[in-house]
């Protein structure tokens, strides 16, 4: 069943990627989307199923094999991958039914041109790259499904290949992404090196951590801790993977691909590849001291700065996506801390409600002729009443909104709470700063959701008046998906509280998650924090969504006003703090020009200089040979070759005698 | 068959004799007889090879299907296999038939130019699978006459100074090596390469016009060697003349230099250096870990910056022997396993390449990166193919391009991570030059209007292409095949080599073991 699981997506994409000519356009995609289906449906039995504690792991056949090093391609089963299991899939499975509708008619191609099969097979693909990601039972096998989801990701942002900036854009997520996996590659081989495994049954053994942390590793031209070097190196990758600041720049642009790929790849699973991979390190990170706080800077750090710079753009799709970078942020806080099933709450009820609006976002987008300006949108909750019900559900789920001291309501807000709830228990340390960081953040959250609500649905239509005549609600195949997902997005975080977050947590994560007790005991003090601590999301979500409705419904003027008169900080918030200034200042300028300079300088003048100056001016019979362009004299020179030869076998030979 | 490997060795001369003495004229009807011939000659050759891989016994670490003969005046010919060399001859085997058919669309001198392609198989193959330090010393060296003719004769238009290029880097080392041969069989007595291979040159410090040469004699021997195999690899700073070669020499020959030929290289250092000279190679190997950093580096940023296709791909090759020879003066298991699948890979993947450039060449008679852009919406197979070359080139895992340069990596960081840290970072830069190049070339509006007409691939280049990517795949996916028949060889080389040189690992611990 595993194996069907795993490899009917594989299969869609081959079908449809190479069969559809056969099939027909129509036939592949659905069949593609019906090998999804297949592939969620089983992934919720495993779900169910799976009871642990131990992990089930079926080994397919062997991999890299040199020496002590040994990987097979395998399925490993436990708690943590059961939940990466139905997040994919099931997200996955809608956003394949969603482009059947999202697709069928795209002005970036030319009247008549096949791109639908060619979608899906990459959809279909980054899907299996995804699975194989999360069901590796080592660390190489993780790499794999790492890069494979990254070409797939890469593909798909530049699936409107004649467009400039989505192939800029694409080109720039593999790149930078490149950059992150430079640190995981280096932690993976730091790991082989100092455990002689990378398989998850050794390296995931708590005492082999707790050796770890005790051992020293020469990296670079420093003595360290081995398990601090390891985890951090590991940690860079998954800042990669996860667009955590500093590596984050690729993920905005990312939104060049179609809206579904946003939706699937760029906020429910993808991205959130690092939050997994780091919560199935925790038996490393438990032993660890350095990285945990890092993670927990990083993270929150993360979750501020996206917020701020979500306040400001105009783009419908760039809000969203970066409120993703600050909600993976959350999601980053919750595992520095150690409260790793926290952290895959997050990742779980985040995927529901964000797919969802993702693709709220690009039925607006579709019913808005392909315009993603808000300031162009306004008025539409008349036109698009499904849609604008299915992005009012995503909103309340991401602001959070709920009974404060209760367990009742929308996912975000039992999973949000849960973390920040933590942080504070975590404290003091780097986890207040995490705390005071995710608190302000939830305030800048509400605020920019509810403004892309305010914007796009209410007050008077902007931008086209045409296209605002003609907005019409999307076909079936698109709302049924957002269905599906506002059912998630509402009730997800209420139904597996106690799973998460609660008195079945160790039972039902067994081994899919470890905790040190000596050092940490955050999962039972997050439940003991005093009642201001947990109220505190819900004050800062409600007073987000008061400026929000101060600003877009109420004073209209007021925005404009404070973008003028804060134009500094409001330049900066809408170039998104110049980080891709300084990139390209500081990275891409100098290797082109080093690229260059080594080119024609280094290459070009030194060393062809020195070697041919020394060639061609000691023996002047050269400079004579070269200047004979007639290609009929190489024969003679090619003969003189065989002559000097002759004479060398000679000359051995007579030595041979001797 | 105990001929089995002469047999293999000398059909495609014999491929070569039949058109040298029977086919005579050169209208179009001659010129296709030429390739048939050609294209029968290697195909027959690479089925034959098929026995070798059978009558092997991989789990043998020696010498097998040894032949024996004398042949002149002393001088002996001796040829076998064992895990390291059977790759190569396979690799030189099965990628022949594909290089002719790269040149079906040649029409100038065809005869001829197929005689130096057969010739330079025979002498290929024969350079993996000597045994004999004359013989190999012979074929080596011989190798570089055709491929100099086929660059100075049908190549571009600079295309003799681009020969003597070639020639002059690779004279220098010829030279150095041919005198280490001599100190060799003065010391040693025999030209014997698995006597050789047992045989202890000195080690003792000595000081020569004052300068203490650690590792004494063997040093000197393995600088001699390293001299003529750093030019073939090509290693920095002595690459310089790959990538005029590679612009200058026409479609098929680019295949066999980027595929095979520079193979030799890195084929030298396992089957001398190492074993011969274990101690010279551990004194040099930080020394050659860090030129091959420095390669990965510099001419992975070099790449980016090129605007002729074939320069960007040449160049890249550069970068991926530093992966080889990092690989294998890492000196431990992983690191030597990594660089024999490395090369194995880059024979693929390279050659898949630089035949994809020549698809497109063929059409617009341009490399220039800058004369193309949206060839997706003409050529949606040829963009596939490119795609999944330009993955595979940049180490994408399910692809063989992966296994070669992670297990190289595993092992350079065992030995020294600061080799490991610069190497990775070619990860990063390979990433950028070959996604800006498929971006340029592939991607984008189709506005020019030269290209509006182009065809994708034919019948004949999807057939070139097609056993490339199947053992793209295959060895990415199920490396095994490799690394199974590769194992024992290596096994005992590093065995070897650590019991050679266990004490110099006591003097220096910080070196790191295996």
């Amino acid at each position: 069943m595993e194996q069907i699981l795993l490899f009917a997506p594989l299969v869609g994409a081959l079908i449809c990627g190479f069969g559809w000519k056969m099939l027909g356009e129509n036939l592949a995609t659905y069949i593609s989307t019906g090998m999804l289906f297949l592939t969620a449906f089983l992934s919720w039995v495993v779900f169910f199923t799976y009871h642990g504690p131990e992990a089930e792991v079926i080994t397919l056949f062997k991999w890299v094999e040199s020496g002590s090093l040994s990987t097979d391609w395998a399925i490993r089963i436990d708690r943590l991958t059961a939940i990466m299991l139905v997040v994919i899939s099931t997200v996955s499975s809608l956003v394949h039914l969603y482009s059947i509708g999202y697709m069928a008619h795209d002005e970036n191609f030319p009247k008549g041109a096949s791109y639908r099969p060619r979608f899906f097979a990459y959809l279909s693909f980054f899907t299996f790259a995804m699975l194989m990601l999360v069901t590796s039972d080592n660390l190489l096998q993780l790499f794999f499904g790492w890069e494979g989801v990254g070409v797939a990701s890469y593909l798909l942002i530049g699936f409107y290949y004649r467009k400039p900036s989505a192939n800029a854009a694409a080109i720039k997520a593999f790149v930078v992404n490149r950059v992150g996996d430079f640190g995981f590659a280096l932690g993976i081989f730091a790991l082989f090196m100092m455990t002689d495994s990378i398989n998850f049954s050794e390296v995931l053994d708590p005492h082999n951590a707790e050796a770890l942390s005790q051992t020293s590793i020469q990296f670079l031209s420093w003595e360290m801790n081995a398990l601090e070097v390891i985890t951090f190196l590991l940690f860079v990758g998954a800042m990669g993977k996860s667009a955590q600041i500093i590596l984050h720049t690729w993920l905005p642009d990312a939104m060049e691909g179609p809206t579904p790929v946003s939706a699937l790849i760029h906020a429910a699973t993808m991205v959130t590849a690092g939050v997994f991979m780091m919560s199935r390190m925790a038996p490393l990170l438990e032993y660890a001291t350095f990285p945990p706080t890092f993670i927990v800077f990083i993270g929150a750090t993360t979750a501020f700065f996206a917020a701020t710079v979500g306040l400001v753009q105009n783009d419908i799709k760039r809000v969203i996506a970066y409120s993703t970078c600050s909600q993976l942020g959350y999601m980053f806080v919750a595992v520095g801390i150690g409260a790793y099933p926290v952290a895959m709450f997050h990742l779980f009820t985040h995927a529901f409600f964000k797919a969802m609006l993702f693709l709220g976002a690009g039925s607006v987008i579709t019913a808005m002729h392909h315009e993603q300006d808000m300031r162009r949108y306004g008025g539409l909750r008349k036109k698009i009443p499904l849609t604008f019900a299915a992005m009012m559900i995503g909103t309340l789920a991401i602001t959070g909104v709920g009974i404060p001291l209760t367990s009742i309501g929308f996912a975000g807000f039992i999973s949000k709470d849960a973390i920040i709830e933590s942080a504070f228990a975590a404290g003091p340390g780097v986890a207040q700063y995490g705390f005071i960081m995710l608190v302000i953040a939830a305030l800048f959250t509400s605020f920019y959701s509810w403004r892309l609500i305010f914007m796009t649905f209410y007050g008077k239509p902007r931008g086209d008046k045409h296209a605002h005549e003609h907005a019409k609600e999307s076909p079936l195949t698109m709302l049924i998906p957002l269905g599906v997902l506002a059912v998630g997005a509402i009730f997800s975080g209420m139904i597996w509280l106690p799973e998460f977050f609660g008195h079945h947590m160790e039972e039902w994560f067994g081994v899919a998650t470890y905790f040190n007790h000596e050092t940490n005991q955050v999962m039972h003090e997050a439940h003991g924090v005093p009642n201001w601590v947990k109220t505190a999301p819900f004050w800062a979500m409600l007073l987000g969504f008061v400026t929000a409705w101060y600003f877009y419904i109420k004073n209209t003027n007021a925005p404009k006003a404070l973008a003028h008169s804060q134009r500094h900080l409001h330049a900066f918030l809408l170039n998104k703090w110049y980080f891709d200034e300084l990139y390209d200042f500081i990275f891409i300028r100098p290797a082109k020009w080093l690229g260059h300079f080594l080119w024609k300088k280094g290459d070009g003048r030194v060393i062809d200089g020195t070697i041919n100056g020394i060639a061609m001016g000691i023996v002047p019979w050269f400079t004579k040979l070269a200047g004979r362009a007639q290609s009929g004299y190489l024969f003679h020179y090619a003969f003189w070759m065989f002559v000097g030869m002759a004479a060398i076998i000679t000359w051995f030979a007579i030595g041979g005698a001797h | 068959m105990d001929t089995l490997l002469s047999v293999v060795t000398f059909l495609p001369m014999l491929g070569a004799a039949v058109l040298l003495i029977f086919l005579r004229g050169d209208g179009a009807f001659e010129q296709r007889n030429a390739k048939l011939v050609a294209l029968l000659a290697t195909s027959l050759t690479f089925i034959v090879s098929i026995a070798i891989y059978t009558e092997f016994d991989a789990s043998n670490p020696g010498f097998q299907l040894v032949e024996e003969y004398e042949w002149i005046a002393g001088l002996k010919y001796k040829v076998g296999i064992d895990g390291i060399s059977i790759l190569f001859v396979l690799l030189t085997t099965f990628l022949m038939p594909i290089v002719i058919l790269a040149c079906w669309g040649v029409s100038h001198r065809v005869k001829e130019y197929m005689v130096m392609f057969l010739m330079l198989e025979t002498l290929m193959i024969a350079v993996f699978t000597a045994l004999d330090l004359v013989l190999f010393y012979v074929v080596f060296e011989a190798g570089l006459i055709p491929m100099f003719l086929i660059v100075g004769i049908w190549g571009g238009k600079d295309r003799v100074y681009a020969a003597f290029k070639f020639f002059l880097y690779t004279l220098l080392g010829s030279v150095l090596m041919l005198i280490a041969m001599l100190v060799m069989w003065y010391d040693a007595g025999t030209t014997d390469i698995p006597t050789l291979m047992n045989h202890q040159f000195a080690s003792e410090d000595f000081t020569l016009l004052g300068i203490t040469v650690v590792g004494g004699l063997q040093t000197m021997l393995f600088l001699a060697f390293f001299a003529s195999f750093a030019v073939k690899m090509p290693m920095w700073p002595v690459h310089t003349w790959l990538p005029d070669a590679h612009v200058q020499a026409p479609t098929a020959g680019s295949v066999v230099l980027a595929a095979i030929l520079l193979k030799m290289g890195g084929y030298g250092f396992l089957r001398f250096a190492l074993p011969m000279f274990p101690v010279g190679s551990f004194v040099m190997a930080d020394f050659v870990m860090t030129l091959s950093v420095i390669a990965i580096i510099y001419t992975s940023l070099v790449a980016l910056m090129q605007e002729d296709m074939k320069k960007l791909i040449a160049y890249s090759s550069v970068a991926h022997m530093g992966f080889v020879t990092m690989g294998i003066f890492a000196l431990n298991k992983q690191g030597i396993d990594g660089a024999i699948f490395q090369m194995i890979s880059h024979g693929f993947i390279s050659g898949a390449l630089f035949l994809g450039v020549g698809v497109i060449y063929d059409r617009m008679h341009t490399r220039d990166i800058d004369a193309y852009g949206g060839l997706v919406m003409r050529m949606p197979v040829y963009a596939l193919v490119f795609m999944l070359f330009t993955m595979a080139n940049v180490g994408l895992p399910g692809t063989s391009g992966f296994v070669g340069e992670f297990l190289t990596l595993v092992g350079a960081f065992k030995a020294n991570t600061w080799v490991a840290f610069g190497a990775t970072t070619g990860v990063i830069l390979s990433a950028g030059y070959a996604l800006w190049l498929y971006r340029r070339v592939v991607l984008g509006d189709l506005i020019k209007a030269s290209l509006m007409t182009i065809t994708d691939m034919n019948g004949r280049e999807k057939l070139m292409m097609a056993p490339l990517i199947f053992f793209t795949l295959l060895l990415g996916i199920y490396p095994a095949l490799v690394l199974d028949l590769i194992g024992p060889s290596v096994d005992a080389l590093v065995e070897n080599f650590d019991t050679a040189t266990v004490a110099l690992h006591d003097a220096l611990p910080a070196k790191a073991t295996h």
